[in-house]
């Protein structure tokens, strides 16, 4: 440890508070100063006088600059302060078996009631109810979001993603991976916020020490998935799954419930994509991860671009090349393709990094969809309808959906009960399912 | 003094004054009963019949040549009653400089009548300090809303709706001894209209009734532009001085200019499902018509909705309100037939109105006029708002943040609530972690049985008084919530607020349409 006795974590910034603590022999301060303060200044208050004591904190100044975080924020941050200036959480003691080291985080009763009940809930996955069956599961847009920034998840359950992927690796500085580990650890305890995506934690290569770290502070709040960045070989995933197998263990999940998303980024990861894919049980993809692997093989993908014009000499020209950045990763992307359907998994392009270029975005998902790819990452939520848009339906499937509800109205105008088409039964699902298809193919903007 | 007023709770519940400064109030009653008129036949305030100063062989002589000679024939006494218009928004230099130069000649206890105030006009703070200002009926934004909540303002302030506003100034209720309107195209006869030169705004639909019913009325001008200035928004006639000055105005701050779509994923997330409800609904029909604000979520759900018009070939007959880039895109892509515009948001809607004798320019006796035969919030199938906080029965506040704190004018909220067909608020279900739901408002400035719709990211709730709506969007499995699901849902999220507190002192009172007030606004305890 070192000799440090100013401990601070989080931001001033919307829904985030910057906290800050100062390891004194003074009797214990707390002092608050919040944006919505005559609102929520008590409740902050309390929210503090709770942490610090069940990390039984006697001693010190505990400083909350408050921007209408949520408690589960500025519990986070505390936590990391606390636990950073060397405090225990009394409730809970986890011992990471592959290091020795004593971890101790600061999950409160309540959450780990809900743990409990999420552990339950898992655990009756054996008889077919609760968590839906892999294979079923919709993977097509997935959303990247900063683990040390809480406002991006707040509400991210409403974007309309099919995954939320906390990140750890590459958003977040490593002077923050501590306090963003906790505060997305918080943010997975706090399931009922979402309802309707899975929830997914990028923890960082398994070639560096955070990773452990990751995986130790993440599994106890139990993720859906586990992305595995940097992924080079099948020992990578193996060594992945046996440590998240140690973790379901001592925390009492059921051991494999956890999947894994590779994501190859380099050459090497390429090459060994067939054996990656086919490496745990708990894979449910292959991910493409462009910009690394583009910087990997060294690639110029835009000189041909910058050459074009440059011979033309005129900025007018109309460049008949593929928009996206396929010159370069073609061969990669159709081996992760190859990979991943002979290992019966789904492979999953990259993202578009132009967040404005909204055309751009569209041929790039559509290029993905015709090389076969599922579904696409998103950096932005206002990426999604767009991925959804050239992913979900095709025109025959909308086509399709159509002839559905016109069926099933014209039952309800006859007085009629069940309808087929082509032999298959027309149930409420399967009518929902359809105005689905329909509402997400025509109203993308 | 305060201790002679009478309370009485309203039709609401809410506590308002009977008598206050020597002014008797009508309690709200009823959104549609007129609490102000005992009689149809209503009073209509007839200017002070003056003789005229103009003689018939006369050319008209009302050009002033500096501020001090406009001051010396105006005369403003103490006490009086001065009015402006917001139409330069954040770039407006017109009231701070008039009340600077009353102040230096050493008047005192003013009553300020703006239609609205934006933040540049803090720089008053410190004439409310010394008295200069005592009094403000218009709308209190930011820095001087948080005054008045603390009681900073000599006398009870009043707030009142862009349609309230017009039928006080009509009826007398709020009588206006000079009116300022800061005009970026005139002439020297006074005819004046904002649809051109360096200052241009677009319409100076606030100032008309000003310009009709003040004792006195002066056009401020950046661009004296030869007799006759084309088309005339305030008519010279009712003119009485000119004056023509440097700069009325920073041209860059005259327009908000937001015509970028919102990055904000809950806004668009509220914009898409308020785009998609309408359509379900079966309010885009064609010839249907809307009024959208020129807020973030608005502008976004008017794009969606576009869409929508264009996949399904239908059009739009008119939209009503501010107007926008996106308005002008859509009016000129043939997707709406007209837009009424009250005030122009954005260059593209100056340039529009100017040019394009399908983009008409309002004033709000006939957009919101509450005892105008019909106005064209009447005339509204959708209105589409947004709110501070909303309460389980759907009353909306557009006034005071949930700490109490006086912080937005009403707009036209009320008035076009009051007359379209389905109004719908969207909001985000919390702002940082204040929830917009709650059990009760701190200020009702609309009553909910005007509200129809609440679209949040996390699913519409429909008034019980609409069930057809709610059946229309249960069938296109919108999400629908109940209301008092969705407050506790998002009070599990964001813990429930502590209320604000309040002392027994009025600061503000809230016009209904009619004159009655529908609420008070309380200074806020220290």
């Amino acid at each position: 440890m070192s000799i440090r006795d100013q401990f601070e974590a989080g931001f001033v910034s919307k829904s985030d508070c910057l906290v800050k603590y100062q390891a004194t022999a003074e009797p214990l301060s707390i002092e608050v100063h919040s944006s919505v303060q005559s609102l929520f200044g008590n409740a902050i208050r309390t929210c503090a006088m709770q942490m610090l004591e069940e990390f039984k904190v006697t001693t010190g100044a505990l400083l909350v600059d408050d921007d209408g975080a949520l408690d589960l924020v500025i519990r986070a941050r505390i936590e990391a302060v606390l636990r950073s200036a060397g405090y225990l959480s009394q409730k809970r003691l986890f011992v990471d078996a592959s290091s020795g080291i004593s971890w101790q985080t600061g999950v409160s009763t309540i959450e780990s009631e809900k743990n409990a009940s999420r552990a339950e809930n898992s655990a009756s996955l054996d008889g077919g109810i609760e968590r839906p069956v892999c294979s079923l599961v919709k993977q097509q847009a997935r959303l990247y979001m900063p683990g040390d920034q809480p406002h991006f998840a707040i509400n991210a359950d409403f974007y309309g993603a099919d995954i939320l992927i906390f990140d750890l690796e590459d958003s977040v500085p490593l002077a923050r991976k501590f306090e963003a580990r906790i505060l997305v650890r918080r943010f997975l305890e706090n399931s009922f916020l979402f309802r309707k995506s899975e929830r997914a934690v990028r923890i960082n290569p398994l070639s560096t020490e955070e990773s452990v770290h990751d995986i130790a502070e993440i599994v106890p709040a139990m993720p859906d998935i586990i992305l595995l960045p940097k992924c080079e070989s099948a020992m990578d995933v193996e060594r992945l799954d046996t440590l998240l197998t140690a973790n379901e263990e001592e925390y009492g999940l059921v051991p494999g419930s956890i999947r894994i998303m590779p994501i190859i980024e380099s050459a090497k990861g390429v090459l060994a994509a067939y054996e990656i894919a086919r490496a745990s049980q708990r894979n449910s993809a292959l991910c493409f991860g462009y910009e690394d692997f583009s910087r990997d093989i060294q690639s110029k993908p835009d000189i041909v671009k910058v050459a074009h014009v440059q011979d033309d000499g005129s900025q007018k020209v109309n460049i008949q090349l593929n928009p996206v950045s396929s010159i370069d990763s073609l061969l990669a992307r159709q081996i992760i393709i190859l990979a991943s359907r002979a290992a019966d998994i789904e492979p999953l392009d990259s993202s578009y990094s132009d967040i404005e270029n909204t055309k751009g975005l569209l041929n790039s998902c559509y290029e993905a969809r015709a090389l076969g790819f599922t579904g696409k990452s998103v950096i932005h939520p206002s990426q999604i309808p767009y991925v959804k848009k050239a992913f979900l339906p095709s025109d025959e499937e909308v086509q399709y959906a159509k002839a559905v509800i016109a069926a099933y109205e014209e039952s309800l105008k006859a007085g009629k009960g069940a309808v087929a088409i082509d032999g298959q039964m027309i149930d409420i699902p399967v009518v929902e399912k359809a105005r689905r298809i329909i509402e997400e193919s025509m109203h993308a903007e | 003094m305060q201790n002679d007023i009478q309370w009485i709770n309203n039709a609401l519940g809410r506590k308002i004054p009977l008598n206050i400064d020597g002014r008797l109030n009508k309690p709200f009653q009823d959104v549609f009963s007129d609490a102000t008129q005992e009689q149809r036949g209503r009073k209509i305030k007839e200017r002070a019949v003056q003789p005229s100063a103009i003689s018939q062989r006369q050319k008209p002589d009302k050009l002033v040549a500096s501020w001090d000679e406009l001051f010396e024939r105006l005369d403003i006494q103490d006490g009086a009653t001065i009015s402006f218009h917001h139409h330069l928004r954040n770039g407006d230099k017109i009231v701070n400089e008039v009340v600077a130069r009353l102040a230096s000649r050493g008047i005192m206890g003013l009553t300020l009548a703006p239609s609205a105030l934006f933040s540049v006009h803090d720089a008053l703070l410190p004439y409310i300090k010394d008295g200069v200002i005592a009094k403000i009926e218009g709308s209190m934004n930011g820095a001087i809303g948080a005054a008045c909540s603390h009681g900073e303002i000599a006398q009870t302030c009043i707030l009142r709706s862009h349609g309230g506003r017009q039928r006080a100034i009509r009826e007398g209720d709020l009588p206006i001894d000079v009116a300022f309107i800061a005009a970026p195209c005139a002439d020297l006869f006074g005819n004046a209209n904002g649809l051109y030169g360096s200052s241009a705004c677009g319409p100076l639909s606030y100032a008309k009734p000003d310009s009709e019913y003040a004792k006195k009325v002066v056009i401020i001008t950046d661009n004296l532009v030869p007799y006759p200035c084309s088309s005339w928004s305030i008519r010279g006639g009712n003119v009485d001085y000119v004056l023509n000055v440097e700069s009325i105005g920073d041209s860059s701050r005259i327009v908000s200019g937001t015509t970028q779509l919102t990055k904000s994923p809950t806004q668009l997330v509220i914009a898409r499902l308020a785009a998609r409800f309408i359509e379900a609904a079966g309010l885009m029909k064609d010839g249907f018509s809307f009024q959208a604000g020129a807020g973030g979520i608005s502008l976004a759900a008017t794009v969606f909705l576009a869409e929508r018009m264009r996949n399904a070939g239908i059009k739009a007959s008119f939209a009503h309100g501010g107007a926008t880039k996106i308005l002008v895109d859509l009016l000129e892509e043939g997707l709406l037939d007209s837009i009424i515009d009250l005030q122009s948001f954005d260059l593209d809607a100056v340039r529009s109105c100017a040019k394009n004798e399908k983009h008409i320019e309002s004033d709000p006796f006939s957009s919101y006029g509450p005892h105008a035969n019909g106005c064209v919030a009447n005339m509204l199938d959708i209105a589409l708002l947004g709110a501070t906080e909303i309460d389980l029965n759907f009353n909306v506040n557009v006034v005071t943040h949930s700490d109490g704190i006086l912080l937005h004018g009403i707009g036209g909220h009320s008035d076009a609530s009051s007359g379209a067909g389905c109004t719908i608020i969207t909001a985000p279900s919390f702002r940082k972690r204040i929830p917009i739901i709650k059990e009760e408002v701190t200020t009702i400035t609309c009553p909910g049985e005007l509200i129809d719709v609440l679209i949040t990211e996390r699913g519409i709730a429909i008034n019980s008084r609409r069930d057809d709506l709610l059946w229309s969007a249960k069938k296109a499995d919108l999400p629908c919530v109940d209301i008092s699901q969705l407050m506790h849902d998002v009070y599990q999220i964001t813990g429930v607020p502590e209320k604000p507190h309040f002392t027994d002192h009025p600061v503000a009172l809230v016009e209904w349409r009619d004159g009655s007030l529908i609420d008070t606004i309380w200074q806020i305890e220290e």
